[in-house]
């Protein structure tokens, strides 16, 4: 069998298990946000926040909770990385410094996972597993929570009513991401994943001598870090580590646990709004771009066009032998369509148009499928751009599962989608016209844009993930990159909040004639076409100076 | 207005008892569950699959090696021992730069893009030394002969495996350092060649320390 072959039978695989395992869960996780009986671990819980779970939120309640949440996060991980240097548990590792801790408290709060520091050599064990681990679970369940509050406002009519913010939150750790992380964590210690707490390890070496690696908790942190879409390694080398991933199987698992949340989630979407044809149609416009994406970048690192790839006879720098070209592009193409960032192959080392699919999988807003949560509410507004397209066609007033699309969600929505273009643009133009900033480049030319423009992109998405030639470790990087993560991560939740308000209090339209099929493929292709070209006709010209010069070039 | 500052603190106060009651959960109950079933269940995997020979741990399983020559006087960049199988560049792979009364391993790659001319430069010249080692007396290695991995550096800086292919060109080279005939040092890669998992996942690989491990043994016979 040849690389090409196995590369798609992996990816066929993979189809599969999603295939088989989005509706079970899906559907759990409907029963889950729907059921109004309290598990007694999350009752204790709720008298720990002080907070009653049965109360249902408006908005801006719920809006005030994910923030007030949030805040208290980054506070509690930037005062955990400045005082790890009188932690216990730390391994005498020194504290992190203000502009690092800041960047690092952020991005693991906004789920980005953005890491200007080695793990390795930065982080202690209290760290990691109290603090950056913690917030892979919060996070994500903020996600997923707000996602559902969207969900519930098509589902619900005449109420402004959304939920509530805690009972979700906690439901989503305790009920779905607690129990998966902790099978998961230990299927991947069975298959060669580090789980200790034994500190630095000194190990003699074959050729005598020794050398030294830390130990820690990696295999609970693997864990969470891919099926909540987060991200962040323990180690430098992320997914490529072979502590993180040692064998082609974990590789496969690893890539099934950071998508099958978010594909699962069209499944929940479609039980709660009562027509799961609804669900199949997100689910097949996602599935639909990740395939097609997958596809291309299979084409384009197996063709290896590029000065040292031709000389190498194959695209193989910064990829792991165990997982070879296919198994890489596969990971690749799903870490930045979702939310993840984590990488099993460096991207700054992948072809010109192959690091491009990787920035354009990031620019589509990660919607295919995107993160826990982020990637539903992501799609579910470009649905709504793509009805009222259709709607200006026909003259019609746009409407989607039986809500209007007036003037005011049309406003949320279009808000919504210029927020993350805004940030990568214009922090990408102000880096490259500061004199410092290109400093950090370790390409030029092309690619050396590349490299800006990835971290603005990332970093504005909440992807995380880097063409990591770049010193992100500075002053300008830390602050500016920050700031595009608080602002990319919580200014859509406000429009998408706002929306889901405006959506419940609506009375619901009937459907006649001439209401647009949104379960049917016709629909699925409009879907697709708009979030191409919207994204496309936005990042084109940035695209053309980085990853296409640089592709088209070789 | 004060009225919503109590508010604020009020909702702040939630916000951060509830991570706090969560950190309990996930931060510390989880993860010791975890490493409590991980230690029982897989204690040798847990602790990085550490490989012992001749009595003493020579490694991990998992993390590939240098296999050079001692440094010699003046010399920056070490050579290669001829005697053993090499594994791929490791251009990526750095030493700590913080807390630095460590000396730890730091992984990583060279991020490198296809037109940089470092890596060109590396490349050529990983080419025309793995060309050079590996070619005897009746055995010459031909370009096209030389797999991708074997002149590029991997993700981690760690790859513990090489191609198959890799292993190959490197036989003859091995027997005739190591006093053995082709046919025995052929026989020890086929040995130790893992090929995908299942028949589809991943690539066919060679760990160059069980490899190297196995290598020492046969000759240690001989």
């Amino acid at each position: 069998m040849g690389p090409v072959l196995a590369g798609v039978l992996q990816l066929l695989a993979l189809m599969a298990a999603l295939a088989l395992a989005h509706i079970p869960l899906g559907t759990y996780m409907a029963r889950v946000y729907s059921s109004d009986k309290h598990w007694r671990v999350e009752k204790w819980i709720y008298k720990g926040i002080g907070a009653d779970p049965n109360t249902e939120m408006r908005w801006p309640a719920y809006l005030r909770g994910v923030l007030a949440f949030s805040a208290a996060g980054v506070l509690f991980l930037y005062l955990l990385q400045r005082l790890q240097g009188v932690l216990p548990g730390s391994l005498g590792f020194a504290s992190i410094d203000p502009d690092q801790a800041f960047n690092t408290a952020v991005s693991f709060v906004t789920n980005t996972n953005w890491q200007s520091y080695y793990g390795e050599q930065a982080m202690g064990h209290v760290v990691q597993t109290a603090g950056l681990a913690v917030q892979n679970f919060v996070s994500a369940a903020v996600g997923i929570a707000v996602a559902v509050a969207l969900v519930r406002g098509f589902a619900r009519s005449r109420t402004g009513e959304l939920g509530n913010f805690w009972a979700d939150m906690v439901r989503g750790v305790v009920r779905i991401l607690l129990p998966g992380a902790f099978v998961a964590a230990i299927v991947l210690v069975a298959c060669g994943v580090i789980q200790n707490f034994s500190g630095i390890h000194e190990v003699g070496q074959f050729m005598g001598g020794s050398q030294q690696w830390n130990g820690g908790a990696v295999a609970s942190q693997e864990a969470i870090k891919e099926l909540g879409t987060n991200g962040g390694g323990y180690f430098n080398a992320n997914s490529a580590h072979p502590f993180e991933n040692p064998t082609p199987f974990t590789n496969l698992f690893e890539i099934f646990l950071l998508l099958v949340i978010p594909f699962a989630l069209t499944r929940t979407f479609g039980v709660m709004v009562g027509s799961v044809k609804q669900g199949y149609a997100i689910l097949a416009t996602m599935a639909t771009i990740w395939i097609g994406f997958t596809a291309l970048m299979m084409w384009t690192e197996f063709a290896h066009h590029g000065p040292a790839f031709d000389i190498a006879g194959g695209a193989m720098e910064g990829k792991e032998t165990r997982f070879g070209v296919g198994a890489s592009s596969i990971f690749a193409t799903a870490t930045t369509l979702t939310s993840t960032g984590a990488v099993d192959s460096f991207h700054s080392s992948f072809t010109g148009l192959g690091g491009g699919i990787t920035m354009l999988g990031m620019m589509l807003g990660e919607i295919a499928p995107g993160g826990t949560g982020s990637g539903l509410y992501g799609m579910l507004i470009m649905a709504i751009i793509a009805v009222f397209i259709a709607g200006l066609m026909v003259g019609r007033t746009p409407e989607y599962l039986g809500k209007k699309i007036g003037t005011r969600e049309i406003k949320l929505a279009a808000c919504y989608i210029l927020i993350t273009p805004a940030l990568v643009l214009v922090f990408t133009a102000a880096a490259m016209a500061l004199p410092t900033p290109g400093h950090s480049m370790t390409n030029s030319g092309a690619h050396g844009f590349s490299e800006i423009l990835y971290a603005y992109t990332s970093a504005s998405n909440n992807n995380g993930s880097a063409f990591a030639g770049l010193n992100a470790d500075t002053q300008w990087f830390n602050s500016t990159l920050g700031l595009c993560m608080l602002l990319g991560r919580f200014l859509p939740m406000v429009f998408v909040l706002a929306l889901a308000g405006s959506l419940a209090e609506q009375r619901p339209v009937p459907e006649t004639a001439g209401t647009l099929r949104t379960n049917k493929p016709l629909f699925v292709g409009l879907l697709v076409g708009a979030i191409l070209i919207i994204t496309g006709l936005t990042y084109f010209p940035a695209l053309a100076l980085g990853p296409l010069a640089e592709g088209l070039a070789s | 207005m004060n009225n919503s500052v109590t508010n604020t603190a009020r909702l702040l106060g939630a916000g951060l008892r509830a991570l706090l009651v969560l950190t309990l959960l996930t931060g510390v109950l989880y993860p010791l569950a975890v490493t409590g079933i991980a230690q029982a269940l897989f204690h040798n995997k847990a602790n990085g699959s550490e490989i012992t020979a001749d009595g003493r741990v020579v490694g991990s399983a998992l993390i590939g090696q240098a296999y050079n020559l001692p440094l010699k006087k003046g010399q920056e960049t070490p050579e290669p021992d001829l005697k053993w199988f090499q594994g791929r560049p490791q251009n990526g792979l750095g030493a700590n730069s913080v807390n630095t009364q460590y000396k730890l391993i730091l992984s990583g790659a060279t991020n490198r893009s296809a037109d940089n001319k470092d890596l060109i430069d590396w490349v050529t010249a990983a080419k025309a030394a793995v060309i050079k080692d590996n070619s005897t007396a009746d055995y010459k290695v031909k370009p096209s002969d030389v797999p991708a991995d074997a002149v590029t550096s991997s993700g981690s800086g760690l790859d513990p495996d090489i191609s198959p292919q890799y292993a190959r060109i490197q036989v003859h080279r091995i027997a005739e350092q190591n006093g053995l005939t082709v046919a025995q040092v052929q026989h020890l890669v086929a040995e130790h060649t893992t090929g995908r998992t299942l028949g589809f996942m991943g690539e066919p690989r060679v760990n160059v320390l069980e490899l190297n491990i196995a290598l020492k043994a046969l000759v240690a016979e001989n």
